[in-house]
Order: structure tokens, then sequence, then C-alpha cells
């Protein structure tokens, strides 16, 4: 197993959030966490990424308990994941360019025309290159949520957390960072847990995949598994994502 | 963990001893928070001088110019209301040429560092605790732990530095447009030449008062800057964590300063 949730609980804010969860991956897999708004998917990555610890329960990946690393253990732990926050979370001074940059710069310290090689290649990929140059406020939210990505990516992680990679982006480009997902799974064998709202990039993208309800997982399986669920909530769910695409002509 | 992700998990409670228990509860671990994030910061600066230092450049401009206009007027009035004040007191002994030392030495001792300090704190102070707030509900800072940077190292660090070596600079600008301020009121209203003026000033510019004010500087320097971002740094809540952090960070800067400044003061004489 490359990350392994067993009965997690986390209380905050005088409310119980998660509540024995339990979800595993394996190398190289990609894992779509998904459930309605407010049951906490980004605070399950968050426990991941070790930025929130649980109350009860452990958490291992590759091999490590990292509830219990100290604070090298953990930088050193964390360098090799790379996460793509809900709202992109880039520096507002700092120019995408320079945001994608700061990794490389900060932890790598590469020469700069390697780190201009491997910028501009990522940008070019995400179709950011005319966007290089601006600052985070200038550009769209779509754009911001990309730049966040490439900025998560330009470091080749072994595990990928997603936050919702798609929300926030025209179907056309959505598609494209399905691919992208794809694609970085398959050409570094990369491990990816992608939270998401969106069911047909979670079918198109994810081995397995994990509806979050209530701060347990109630339904767990492979895509075709998972269309197939006799869960009602899992049903619901699908119904209505379904069901608004063709109310309001396919926005999704 | 100096910065937490999760607001304060106290059970809810009624009664006054245990609501008071869990108030100095909070304080004393924030006292003990804010303590380890200077300390980080410190040890942060050899990399920061090593680095490429324009961060520290930015936050030298965001510190000094950005509040020049107002320590101008205010150094300028303290000067000439304490010109005043001990000018009509002295001149009732007959010792009205002995204002420009009075002046001075308040100046120096008390009122530079410490009028410079409430206005950085409310300026410099509250802008960066803003900044530091924001960064932290729009998931800045978590992104930069993500990233494995460390957000007390790259973002503490370089304006720690800046208000080291600004608020001093700042201070001793304050000190000397204030010693003007009491030289015109004491020239024009109470009838003291600039030149007796002037011999009581110098008087005190060897002496070990201005030693001590720079002293008190640095220390309020360093206060005002662990502060602001430690209250920055801990904002949950979105926009409204933002502005109560705000809010905290200026409040606690002031009740600081002058309490630190009393027990410096007693400290040296
Ligand atoms: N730092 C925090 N402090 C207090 N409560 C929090 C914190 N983070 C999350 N919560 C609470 O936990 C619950 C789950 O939050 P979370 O952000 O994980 O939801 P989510 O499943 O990601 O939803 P969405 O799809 O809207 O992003 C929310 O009700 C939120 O109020
Ligand atoms: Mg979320």
């Amino acid at each position: 197993m490359m990350v392994e949730l067993v009965n997690v609980y986390k209380r905050l804010g005088g409310r119980n959030i998660l509540n024995g969860l339990s979800v595993s991956i394996d190398r190289g897999e990609t894992l779509a966490i998904v459930g309605p708004s407010g049951t906490g998917k980004s605070v399950t990555l968050n426990h991941i990424i070790g930025l929130m610890s649980p109350d009860r329960g452990s958490i291992n990946v590759m091999g490590m308990d990292i509830t219990k690393l100290g604070y090298r253990e953990l930088q050193k732990y964390r360098s090799k994941v790379g996460m793509l926050f809900q709202s992109g979370a880039l520096l507002g001074w700092m120019t995408v360019y320079d945001n994608v940059a700061l990794p490389l710069r900060e932890c790598y310290h590469l020469p700069e025309d390697k780190i201009r090689e491997k910028v501009d290649g990522i940008l070019n990929l995400l179709s950011l290159t005319d966007s290089a140059g601006k600052f985070p406020n200038q550009i769209s939210g779509g754009m911001q949520k990309r730049a966040g990505l490439a900025r998560a990516v330009v470091c080749n992680p072994e595990i990928m957390l997603y936050d919702e990679p798609t929300s926030g982006l025209d179907p056309v480009m959505s598609r494209k960072i399905d691919e992208l997902i794809i694609s970085l799974q398959k050409r570094f064998s990369m491990t990816s847990i992608v939270v998401t709202h969106d069911l047909c990039s979670a079918f198109g993208i994810a081995d397995k995949i994990a509806m979050l309800y209530g701060g347990k997982v109630v339904e767990y399986g492979t895509p075709e598994q998972f269309k197939a669920s006799r869960n009602e909530l899992v049903r619901e769910f699908i119904r209505a994502q379904f069901s608004i695409n063709i109310q309001t002509g396919g926005e999704r | 963990m100096i910065i937490s992700y999760e607001p304060d998990s106290f059970p809810p409670t009624g009664d006054l001893v245990s609501r008071l228990g869990r108030t100095g509860g909070i304080f004393l671990r924030n006292v003990g928070r804010g303590t380890l994030l200077v300390l980080q910061a410190f040890a942060g600066i050899p990399r920061a001088l090593a680095g490429s230092r324009t961060d520290i450049g930015r936050a030298l401009g965001q510190c000094g110019i950005r509040s020049f206009g107002v320590t101008s007027t205010v150094a300028l009035f303290t000067g000439m209301i304490l010109g005043l004040q001990a000018g009509l007191i002295l001149r009732a002994y007959g010792q009205e040429m002995r204002v420009g030392y009075l002046v001075a030495q308040t100046m120096f001792r008390e009122m530079g560092p410490f009028m410079t300090a409430l206005i950085l704190a409310a300026s410099v102070g509250a802008a960066m605790a803003a900044q530091m707030g924001t960064m932290k509900v729009s998931q800045e800072i978590a992104a930069l732990e993500v990233m494995s940077i460390n957000p007390i190292h790259f973002l503490v660090t370089p304006r720690l530095i800046a208000m080291m070596l600004m608020t001093p600079v700042l201070t001793v600008y304050t000190d000397f447009i204030g010693i003007l301020g009491g030289a015109l009121v004491a020239n024009t209203q109470l009838d003291v030449s600039w030149t007796a003026y002037y011999e009581n000033v110098r008087f005190l510019l060897t002496s070990r008062e201005i030693w001590v004010g720079f002293f008190k500087a640095w220390v309020f320097s360093v206060l005002i800057t662990g502060i602001s971002c430690f209250q920055g740094l801990s904002a949950t809540d979105g926009a409204v964590g933002v502005g109560t952090a705000t809010r905290r960070s200026v409040v606690i800067c002031f009740l600081t300063v002058l309490i630190t400044g009393y027990i410096i003061t007693r400290m040296f004489y």
C-alpha cells in the first residue's frame, strides 16, 4: 500500500468531521474521492500531507506513519508529495513564472537555465505560456488553478494530491487536465488522489473511487463497481449529477 | 507546530473560573508559540543574508518609506508638546534655558523609541498581520509548507531583518525631529536662543541615553514583527479572521511596547 488511512477520527470546531475513515491506494494507482460539499474531503487531504493530525487512527504513506514524523522528516516526506490546493494558493506578489519556479529555487537550488527549461515546459503543457509574466490577480480563476497545478507537479512528486482540479474550468480544459493527470500517472507511475465533484472526470481517470459521506467511506470500488452500486447515497449522487447536466444543457 | 491549521479546540465552559483558566491557557500557549516563532525567524537570518536579498529589500521599503510622513509629523508635535509643557514648568523656577536638556533626554530615552514603535505597530505591523493572515486563509501558507519551504524563514525572517535595521534608524530620526520641534517652541514661546538650546542637547549626545534608546528600538522591532506575524499566521475563518488578527496584533503590540518600555527604563535607571 502506498497510502493507507486506518480508522481516522478528527474533530474540528466542535464537530466530528472524520468518523472512522479508512481508505487505501496502491502504488501507481489513481484514487478519486467524491462526496457532497463539507464532508471532509479537503480535511482528508490535509491529513495525508501532514497539515492536520488525526485525533485517533493512523496514516501510513510509503511505509511511514506520518503522524509520528518530526519536522525534518515531515519536510523530507513532503518533498515527495505534490498538492494542488482548492484555491490554487499562488503567492500574490510573484508572477506565474516565479510561482512555478519557487520550489525548484528554494528546495532544489537548480541553476536558472535548468529552471527555465522545466518551467517553460510545464507552462506550455498547461497552455499558460502567455500568462507567465502576469501576477495571479491578473489571470482568471481557472488559470490560477492551472498555475497551481504546474507548481505542484514541477518537482515530479511520487504522490500527487489534487483538490478539485477541474472545478472552475471549462469542459475542454477539464478534459485536458484529466488527460494530464493520466499522462503523469503513466509517465512517472505517480500515485494520485483526486478529490472531485466531477463524476465524469472521476470515471475517466480513476482506478478506484471512494465516496465520502459523514466523514466515512460509504462506497469504494472500481468505476464499474461504483456505477453498479446499490448504495442509495451513491445512486442519488450519480443521479443528481447527470440529471443536472441535462437540465443545464451539459454545463459540466 | 507553531502554525496551526485548526481552530482552538477547548471544550466549551460555563463558570467563571474555568473560563479564566481557559483564557490563561490560550494566552500562555500563544506566548510560547510566539517566542518559538521569533527564535525560528532568527535562526533563518544567516540563510536569508546569503540568499538573493530581494525580499529584505522589499520589506525595508515597506517599513521605512511608507511610514516616513506620519513619523515626521508625530515626532515634530511630540517635541513641541514636550517643549511647551516642560518649558512652562521650568519657567516657574526660572530654569527655562534647561528645556533643551529635558526635551532631548525624554526624546532619546522614552518618546523617540515609543512613538516610533507605536507608529510602526499601527502601520507596518498591521500590514504584516493582514498580509500573513490573508496568505493563511487562502492556503498560501499551507502551500509553502507542502513545498517544504519553511514559511517562517521565507516570510518572517526578511521582515524581521528589515524591522531590526529600520526601527533604530527611524527612532534616531524621530529623536531629532522631536528635538527640533522642542527648539522651535523654546525659541518662539520661551525666548530660549538656538545656541542655548543646542548647548543643552549636545551635552546629552555622548551619554548612554542614546544607547538605551537604541536598545529599546531594537527590542520593539523584534516584538512588533513577532507579534504581528504570529497573529497573522494564526488567522483562521476567512476574511473575518484576517480582520480579527490585524486588530489583535495592533492592540497587543501597543500594550507590549508600553509595558516593555517601562521595564527597560527601570532596568537602566
Ligand atoms: N481548519 C478548519 N477549522 C474548522 N473547521 C474546519 C476546518 N477545515 C474544515 N473544517 C470543517 O470541516 C468540514 C469539512 O470541510 P472540507 O473542507 O473538508 O469539506 P470538503 O469536503 O472539501 O467540501 P468542498 O467540496 O466544499 O470543498 C466543513 O464543515 C468545515 O467547516
Ligand atoms: Mg474541499
